[in-house]
């Protein structure tokens, strides 16, 4: 039992980090509860080093503990989460108590500690991180509920409190009582599905499970719990038939809140999903079909679904965020279909979970980009009540004004089309690869079209405001005091340049943590290399000193980290 | 050699973009200027006596876990693109300088990164490399044709980027699928090299293969544009600004001849002899469809624009001619096509800035005000007409010809009622002289076509746009207030106008007279292509029987790692 906590030290640390916080928010003065954004911001880059410098690789040779059928996928996880989680916090700067914040910026307001729940609201953040890494470490049905629910509870309060003052309020009311609603409805769907599932197999623990469906014990109760639990699931993930809230709810919150949205519980879900599927995954029943035929199917029609409903809806809209709120959607079903094509034989290209787990990585990036734009902007007199900005009319002509926002929206808007030579097509190819290794070809044509019905509006994303001239309406536009969101912008436009660069040694992490039941994949690099070249990212993504502990580490523990060959 | 031919133009888009405005316009001409020098350097140290080898190569790495490198290489036929490219981008710089007066920092940034794109895609030989340049030519022309375009811009703009998303999206994915065939082979190691893929390709059965040159041809085809996919064309080029105009008409659209005789010839040469009737046909009909359609166009710009739709078409009979008069006489079209039509939209594009209309209805004879013009007008119309003498016509001629001689014998319903009388100099093939015939109409209803509207616009009674011939006759101002409005242009063409003109007359009229030394260095790449295509047909699909041996599935040697005692150690 003890090793298992050499897996939890970057939950530890976020959720010292959430204590701290509440604490903070007691203080009576401003300049503490200040502290709270940056207590958060270091407790993430904590996490983030503690998961990479922490948790142990495990091998074939010597698996250690936790869950064994993606054994690496926590190691991977959490360093992604924490490195996407870092811009979305920076992103989330001053979205609670706005007017309040805005004013004492300016200078033209006092602080008033009984008003203010900014440090509430960055707990919110850290437990739902905890939350997410805890997804990621789960072995058991039991852990993975819980885990689950700590990352989607704190984000119905988040969305809830996240409105500016006026209508914008009311909104954000409505949509966090429906996300609520229908996230509890998708809670107890999945939670139901995992009650079937210990039903027909008498376990909770995820390998044991493995065993039981192994020796033939995927029987008809079996297959209703785990179909039950994927249609859950699909609520996290925002997929079709679960879809409904998605636009409604990353409208009324306020764009940071629904970029979180887009991220955190999308991973999670996919976490969850991955982790179940693989408890019934067959590398060697044939070199085609990984999962049983009817979840192959159900997960099939799921995904062209979810792609096209999510395209051709978004193609419709006129409101920005809810155009991002459909292609979170497409994005979802580009995304299942890594998990249908499945671990493929061995080699990298085949390997649907590494192309998922590559993926989310690559979307997190984008969206934060995407978001912080709209985040960045609104409209109103300065004195006046505030709205965001929120339609394609709003960001016409931005780029007279804003360059560099519209540079943003330009770069993360094609990034999230999959235009080459853009992270995002470096996101698909996998994609791409992986399916044709399945012998899907029918999901191959279905993603490739609809690659190409997300044209027209990210098309739309980036012309208006690169290509059309400004009007009347351009004049009440403005920059939000808060810099930060401008910077989370700035920094996930780079990484959507940059991270193309790197993205052969991530590629590599993610088909080692897709490394489905410890079997090494043919093309695996020396566990030295490929430690060195995520730890090359993150050196290039967070502080020096990391640097310096994570070789301490390293040079410390060698005993810890069987090599793969 | 040939990664700084696509970096010298990034490198200046980047100077460009962070120059004061005013400093655009000569920083881009340096650029092209620059660009157009490393490609004449690079042409010089090209051994044109191998020319069918690939020259100046080199690779990096790019994604290892995917097989995707950045490989680079030229063979002649390359490096004659390249130089098509490289000639026309100080044009287009020079034609914009008075008709692009907004946003000239995005304008001239965006016009090197499409040029380096261009340039990309023909020195490419890794396919996802391949792809990248070729789809990232579109968000320049995107941008080009919506802020500098005329009325319509926005819409013509969408379809032209939609339409060739969309075509080229389908390519990748059956890309994909030769690069996954060919990893089965090679127990997982993916690959994209050009060369690779296509031997693997050419090992896939007869379904596998005509699949693939559907998903080539959707995203080539549409490109080319080949009918029924070129609804976009005439709408993009009315639409887009002078310079858009040339470099799509210039280069873009080579981009998908180019891809069909570079990728789809080399990939899939079964298929595409299966296939090359009906590709032959859907030309024929490109050509005789966009011919008559030019006849009724009053708009001078849409003429030209559907012109070339019926010269792409025959420069795409020439390529399924697969013999070598028919390959090197598409090739050489592909560069007069450049050169001629290129040079007739400059033309339309100067006499837009004077007058604001491009319709045949508002503008006629216009030889007594615009001599200089006019004359240029003749020439290149000329030239693209197919004038015996000028670069036109011994492309046409060789595409057609090469049709001709594309078959063994007349065809099954004999024009002469009995026998099969032999093809002189026939090539085994599948066209035919009737091909041949009936494409050579084409030839017939473009010289009606053509001359037809130069009869309007350059002679036949003087008519003018009513606001400039009135404005001329009862204001003494009026000619100077007219050339403040055009920009300071005078009546006739300026130096820099005639400047753009000459170099492609020079080699209009070079290429026509003097075609060889061109068409001998085109010999041996083209043979090549030819062998490799009489081998396919000798041996028909190659598929089946070797294939089922390389292709041992790898997954049976992984070894499922024992789940119980790895349980054991998590308790």
């Amino acid at each position: 039992m003890i090793e298992r906590l050499t897996f939890l030290w970057p939950e530890a640390a976020l959720f010292v980090a959430t204590c701290i916080v509440m604490v903070l928010g007691l203080s009576p003065r401003l300049a503490v509860r200040k502290l709270s954004a940056a207590v958060t911001v270091t407790g993430i880059i904590a996490a983030g080093i503690l998961a990479w410098a922490t948790t142990p690789v495990q091998t074939q040779i010597a698996p250690l503990a936790g869950q064994l059928l993606l054994p690496n996928l926590a190691l991977y996880a959490k360093v992604v989460i924490a490195i996407v989680a870092l811009p979305l916090v920076l992103l989330l700067a001053g979205t609670v108590d706005r007017e309040e914040e805005a004013s004492i910026e300016t200078g033209r307001g006092t602080f008033n500690p009984l008003r203010s729940n900014r440090a509430e609201f960055y707990s919110f953040v850290l437990f739902s991180l905890t939350g997410l890494m805890l997804c990621a470490s789960a072995d058991d049905l039991i852990w993975l509920f819980l885990a689950l629910e700590l990352t989607s509870l704190p984000t119905y309060i988040m969305v809830t409190i996240s409105g500016s003052a006026g209508r914008g309020e009311h909104k954000s009311r409505e949509a966090g009582v429906k996300y609520f609603f229908l996230g509890a409805l998708g809670a107890a769907v999945f939670l139901y599905g995992f009650a079937l599932l210990y039903g027909a197999t008498g376990t909770t623990n995820l390998n044991k499970m493995y065993e039981v469906f192994a020796h033939g014990g995927f029987n008809g109760l079996a297959l209703a719990g785990m179909m039950l639990a994927l249609l859950g699931l699909c609520f996290k993930i925002a997929a079709v038939p679960m879809h409904f809230y998605t636009a409604d709810v990353y409208q009324g919150a306020a764009s940071g809140v629904s970029a979180f949205l887009a991220f955190v519980p999308k991973t999670a879900g996919f976490i969850a999903i991955l982790l179940l599927v693989s408890t019934i995954g067959d590398v060697n029943a044939s070199t085609r079909a990984w999962l049983p035929e009817s979840i192959r199917l159900m997960l099939w029609v799921i995904a062209a679904l979810t792609m096209t409903v999510g395209n051709v809806l978004a193609v419709l809209q006129s409101n920005v965020k809810r155009v991002l709120a459909y292609s979170s959607i497409a994005h979802s079903g580009y995304m299942l279909v890594g998990v249908i094509a499945g671990p493929g034989d061995g080699p990298l290209a085949h390997n649907g979970i590494a192309a998922v787990l590559f993926y989310l990585l690559v979307y997190g990036t984008m969206n934060v980009g995407v978001f912080a734009v709209l985040a960045c902007l609104e409209k109103g007199k300065p004195g006046g009540e505030i709205e965001h900005v929120e339609t394609f009319e709003d960001l016409r002509g931005l780029y007279a004004k804003h360059p560099w926002l519209t540079a943003v929206m330009v770069i993360c808007g094609l990034g999230l089309l999959g235009f080459p030579p853009l992270l995002g097509f470096f996101g698909k190819v996998p994609l791409f690869t992986s399916l044709a290794a399945a012998g899907e070809y029918p999901l191959l044509i279905v993603l490739a079209l609809n690659s190409a019905i997300a044209a027209y509006y990210y098309l739309r994303l980036v012309a208006v405001p690169f290509l059309e001239s400004p009007d009347s309406r351009a004049a009440s536009l403005h920059v939000t005091p808060f810099r930060t969101r401008g910077l989370a912008g700035v920094v996930s436009a780079v990484a959507v340049l940059g991270l193309t660069l790197v993205a052969d040694s991530i590629l590599q992490q993610a088909n080692r943590a897709a490394n489905y039941r410890g079997a090494m994949p043919q093309m695996a690099e020396p566990a030295g290399d490929g430690k060195s070249s995520i730890r090359d990212l993150l050196r290039s993504t967070s502080a020096a000193p990391t640097t310096e502990n994570g070789q301490n580490n390293d040079a410390a523990k060698p005993a810890e980290r069987v090599s793969v060959r | 050699m040939l990664a700084s031919l696509m970096l010298i133009p990034l490198v200046f888009a980047l100077g460009v973009a962070a120059a004061p405005a005013a400093r655009a316009r000569v920083l881009a001409l340096v650029g092209t200027l620059a660009a157009a020098a490393a490609t004449v350097v690079a042409m010089t140290q090209f051994n044109w006596a191998y020319s069918g080898q690939m020259q100046h190569e080199a690779s990096f790495n790019w994604i290892r876990s995917l097989g995707v490198t950045l490989s680079l290489g030229v063979d002649s036929v390359a490096m004659l693109l390249v130089a098509l490219t490289a000639l026309l981008g100080p044009i287009c710089v020079l034609a914009s300088t008075t008709a692009i007066t907004e946003r000239v920092k995005t304008y001239y940034a965006w016009l090197l990164v499409l040029q380096a794109a261009m340039t990309g895609v023909f020195i490419a030989r890794d396919m996802v490399f391949f792809y990248v340049c070729f789809e990232f030519t579109l968000i320049p022309m995107y941008i080009l044709i919506s802020l500098y375009g005329s009325t319509n811009r926005k819409a013509a703009a969408t379809k032209f980027f939609l339409y060739t998303f969309t075509g080229s999206i389908i390519t990748l994915a059956g890309v994909v699928y030769v690069a996954y065939r060919h990893a089965m082979a090679n127990s997982g190691a993916w690959s994209f090299e050009l060369d690779v893929l296509a031997n693997t390709a050419q090992s896939l059965t007869a379904r596998e293969q005509s699949l693939i040159l559907a998903a080539l041809l959707l995203g080539f085809a549409v490109k080319v544009p080949l009918f029924p996919f070129h609804t976009w064309l005439p709408l993009a080029h009315t639409e887009a600004p002078t310079a858009g105009s040339v470099i799509l008409a210039g280069v873009l659209l080579k981009l998908g001849t180019y891809g069909i005789y570079r990728i789809a010839l080399a990939f899939v040469p079964a298929a595409v002899i299966d296939h090359a009737t009906l590709i032959a046909t859907l030309s024929i009909v490109g050509i005789l469809y966009g011919g008559l359609i030019c006849w009724v166009q009053t708009d001078v710009k849409k003429l030209v624009a559907y012109s070339s739709v019926a010269h792409l078409g025959f420069c795409i009979l020439g390529l399924v001619a697969l013999n070598s008069v028919g390959l090197r006489g598409s090739i050489l079209y592909m560069i007069n096509h450049g050169l001629s039509t290129g040079a007739l939209f400059l033309l339309i594009g100067m006499v837009y800035e004077r007058y604001h209309t491009r319709s045949m209805k508002e503008l006629g004879g216009l030889a007594a005000k615009m001599p200089v013009w006019s004359s240029f007008m003749v020439f290149f119309a000329m030239a693209s007409v197919g004038l015996p003498g000028l670069n036109g016509f011994l492309s046409e001629f060789m595409c057609l010809l090469g049709a001709f001689q594309a078959s063994s014998a007349w065809s099954v319903t004999n024009l002469w009622g009995s026998g099969n009388a032999a093809v002189p100099g026939a090539t085994p093939g599948e066209l035919g002289p009737w091909y041949a015939l009936i494409a050579g109409f084409g030839m017939v209803v473009a010289a009606m076509y053509l001359l037809l509207m130069v009869g309007k616009v350059v002679w036949g009674p003087l008519k003018e746009p009513g606001g400039h011939g009135h404005g001329h006759g009862h204001d003494a101002a009026g000619h100077s207030s007219h050339d403040a409005h055009a920009g300071g242009l005078p009546t006739d063409l300026n130096a820099r106008e005639i400047g753009t003109l000459i170099p492609l007359a020079v080699l209009c009229l070079a290429l026509g007279v003097y075609p060889k030394p061109l068409l001998d260095v085109l010999e041996a790449p083209v043979q090549k292509v030819v062998a490799n295509v009489q081998q396919a047909r000798e041996s028909g699909y190659s598929g089946g029987s070797s294939r089922t041996a390389n292709a041992a599935p790898a997954t049976n040697e992984i070894a499922s790692p024992t789940l119980i005692p790895a349980s054991e150690v998590a308790r």
